[in-house]
């Protein structure tokens, strides 16, 4: 996808959320990325650490926890996931399931020095 | 050290902004679809011979989506239909922000059919919301059977798929046949038309599809 500009928002979440004078302590940024949410999470750290530079909060780091996906199946009542992030249930061969995580891309916490 | 919540979604600003259009257009009643394709699918081609059936029956308006260029938008202002050209100079895909800010330039007062064609591509757009009812992904026959499999999240967000060019079938290696099951094991409840913007051929039931969900 474009990470870069996904870099950004995240960018702008944390300055939106954070005291202007705590942004150059900014120590990690902690995110929660969808197994099927589109990034891929060295590029998304690799763009940010490219425009991070000119930001207050250039001396930060990012640290990516993966979210699996997971599918809850109103037929057989299971929990299952899915190797193409498609909505099947791998157990009963059903498509009416909720996705239950792995779609989103989340700025979770922010550590400050 | 200290640690500060935020849990906040990424896109959630283009959500919140999308559910804004996404109400605007409710209260105007304009049925509104986000046409999403690999470049040279067909989606203006298509949307040309949707204005020129709906023209006379529906006021309708436009929004083009380009990286470069007001090629698409020069083609719908021919049939003197209310257009707007996005140039993202880079962009891969359209956002909320990019249609609010399009939509200060249309009335929508009367508008009963908004179309938006988004950037060429089969990949980005799938995760950006724009406010419409529906998105409809085109996939013409010369780009292969496989592509809903190879692109999996563009076909699960789209709620149509428009197979184009089947004009070209007898000519190209795609089995129509394999391309709708492909399709339907990724979306199951994806409806499926057939087109061709050379013979003219299924415009006619898209066309019956868009009437159908016009707003009263």
């Amino acid at each position: 996808m474009h990470e870069l500009s996904v870099a950004q928002n995240i960018i702008e979440i944390v300055k939106e959320n954070i005291p202007e004078e705590d942004l150059e302590n900014v120590k990690t940024i902690f995110l929660e990325v969808g197994e099927f949410s589109g990034i891929v999470s060295d590029s998304l750290k690799y763009c940010f650490d490219v425009i991070k530079s000119d930001t207050p909060l250039e001396n930060s780091k990012m640290e990516i926890k993966k979210i699996p996906f997971i599918l809850f199946c109103n037929e057989c009542k299971s929990e299952t996931t899915n190797n193409m992030g498609i909505r099947l249930c791998e157990k009963c061969g059903e498509y009416n399931t909720k996705i239950l995580s792995g779609t989103d891309m989340q700025i979770i916490k922010v550590e400050i020095d | 050290m200290s640690i500060i919540t935020i849990e906040r979604k990424v896109l959630e600003k283009n959500d919140e902004l999308a559910a804004q259009i996404r109400n605007k257009f409710k209260r105007f009643k304009t049925f509104v679809i986000n046409i999403v394709s690999s470049p040279g699918s067909g989606k203006t081609s298509i949307l040309e011979k949707t204005i020129e059936q709906l023209k006379g029956n529906i006021n309708m308006a436009v929004i083009e989506g380009d990286v470069q260029t007001d090629f698409d938008a020069k083609r719908v202002e021919k049939y003197n239909v209310p257009v707007v050209q996005i140039v993202t100079n880079g962009g891969c895909h359209l956002e909320a922000k990019l249609v609010q800010d399009a939509l200060e330039n249309i009335d929508l007062k009367g508008i009963k059919f908004l179309v938006i064609e988004n950037v060429g591509n089969l990949v980005c757009p799938a995760g950006y919301d724009l406010g419409e009812d529906y998105k409809v992904v085109v996939l013409s026959t010369t780009e292969g059977d496989d592509k809903p499999l190879k692109y999996p999240k563009m076909f699960i967000n789209s709620s149509i798929l428009i197979i184009n060019k089947i004009d070209l079938l007898p000519y190209v290696n795609c089995n129509i046949k394999e391309l709708r099951e492909n399709a339907l094991k990724i979306n199951p409840n994806l409806k499926i038309f057939e087109t061709s913007c050379t013979t003219g051929e299924g415009i006619e039931e898209w066309c019956k599809w868009i009437l159908e969900n016009i707003k009263k």
